[in-house]
């Protein structure tokens, strides 16, 4: 087993390179996932806090698929379906044959909507957790309520989502690993044509493991940075 | 867009999957709660060299994709195939079935301690204390005082816990296993109908879960004698 460790080297004949380059793919997919995430996510506790019975629904429907159903299935989902819709699109304008949604593309979205639907309720139990006064006082200020969002209310938002934003990016980064099923290389894809070419599966997965490891404990890291920063001047029992 | 004649057509097809969905999800999170009292009552102790490997195995299991643990389980030890033939284990490993089963089931332990681990630090020190005061064995005021309220409190998060385990038996489709995602995932690419399929398959999911929560809300009341829910 240990004479194999070579493979993983970056020496001629070994696999590091590619692995941190897959790693580094697995990072961008998550981060851009998470982003568009929170884009939706953004939409989606606006709706739950809607005072309007439409755009209420529309987000709980949203929230209870996507966190009820199994997120391959998502992934299959737009992926195929993505698929047939670009094709038809690609026929209309005269282009005959199927066209394949870019397996990148594909997985930053379906982790978009899957994240989102998590980001939404992280948002909507932040803004129910700034306090009332907190309005007020802005009200009080005469700020237009552009203005009470942004300066007053989206700070402390912030503040309060950040515990529950990191589970949201642990549970992203680990998903990402799903999307190798839809052939993008990323970290899994890599480190399964590397245990496929080489015959040491073991080997391959258990480095696999330990870079998704490293990658969840530095980002972990950088969340609880973030945390203590805008909990600044904040008084913990 | 959606053509229902279709959906009709493969509602049956992938309810046939639901019985392998089920016998993956209820083994791995029965065993994998029996695993994880073991290892949340194993860490009150506080002993060193118990606490520390419990720790590094809780860490590994919950730092890394599922999809990892199941390949490395599944592939992985299928490298060490002779010495797995020699301690008679070769017949569990060959088989996805047991491999999943053994992936979502140490997934599940990891996630599952930490859980009853909180819930059995949140009950009051008082009424551990109370239990001592009439002469209570250690074992007894676990049985009797601890464990009945720090079950009870663990109820919510355990509940998000099973159902991310019955979401979690989808991967054992991508280890050949054929229960409700592996037969969706055939259907589609088959049909090329992924809404319809969706749609279907993810109607399954959302009822099984539906029953979880109904299921466990109604454990939390059994359990909860003195309180009667308005």
């Amino acid at each position: 087993m240990l004479e194999k460790l070579y493979l993983l080297g970056f020496a001629e004949g070994g696999w590091g390179t590619a692995l941190l380059g897959a790693a580094g793919v697995t990072v961008l997919l998550s981060m851009l996932g998470f982003l568009l995430g929170a884009v939706f996510g953004a939409v989606g506790a606006s709706g739950g806090l809607s005072s309007r019975r439409l755009p209420k629904t529309l987000a709980s429907v949203y929230g209870t698929i996507f966190r009820g159903v199994p997120d391959l299935l998502t992934i299959y989902l737009f992926y195929y379906g993505g698929s047939v819709a670009l094709t038809a699109i690609a026929n209309a304008f005269g282009s005959g044959g199927f066209v394949g949604l870019p397996s990148l593309a594909t997985g930053i979205i379906a982790i978009g909507i899957i994240s989102g639907a998590y980001q939404a309720e992280v948002y909507r139990g932040a803004y129910l957790a700034v306090e009332q006064g907190q309005f007020d006082a802005a009200k009080a200020l005469a700020l237009s309520r552009v203005q009470m969002l942004r300066l007053v209310i989206i700070p402390q938002l912030l503040r309060h989502a950040i515990p529950g934003l990191s589970n949201v990016w642990q549970l992203v980064l680990k998903d990402s690993a799903l999307i190798s099923v839809i052939g993008l290389v990323e970290l899994m894809r890599q480190s399964q044509i590397g245990a496929g070419s080489t015959r040491e599966p073991f080997l391959f997965y258990i480095a696999a493991a330990a870079l998704y490891f490293v990658i969840a404990g530095i980002t972990g890291q950088i969340f609880r940075r973030a945390e203590t920063r805008t909990s600044r001047g904040i008084l913990h029992l | 867009m959606i053509d229902v004649g279709f959906f009709l057509e493969i509602v049956p097809q992938l309810l046939s999957g639901v019985p392998l969905t089920l016998k993956l999800a209820g083994t791995s999170i029965l065993l994998g709660f029996a695993l994880a009292l073991l290892l949340a009552l194993a860490q009150q102790g506080e002993h060193r060299l118990v606490v520390w490997p419990i720790r590094t195995f809780v860490a590994v299991f919950r730092g890394t994709p599922l999809l990892v643990q199941i390949f490395l389980i599944y592939y992985g030890l299928g490298q060490f195939r002779p010495s797995l033939q020699a301690i008679g284990l070769w017949g569990l490993f060959r088989e996805p079935y047991w491999c999943a089963i053994l992936a979502l089931t140490l997934n599940t332990a990891a996630y599952g301690s930490e859980i009853l681990r909180g819930a059995i630090r949140n009950v009051p020190r008082g009424l551990g204390e109370a239990a001592q005061a009439l002469g209570m064995t250690r074992l007894l005021t676990l049985r009797l005082v601890i464990l009945p309220i720090a079950l009870r409190q663990a109820i919510p998060a355990y509940g998000n816990e099973i159902i991310l385990m019955v979401k979690g038996t989808s991967l054992a489709s991508i280890v050949t296993l054929l229960e409700v995602t592996g037969i969706a995932r055939n259907l589609i690419s088959e049909s090329y109908r992924a809404i319809e399929v969706f749609l279907a398959a993810g109607t399954i999911y959302l009822f099984l879960n539906f029953l979880i929560v109904r299921a466990l809300a109604h454990l939390e009341v059994r359990m909860t004698p003195y309180r009667s829910r308005s």
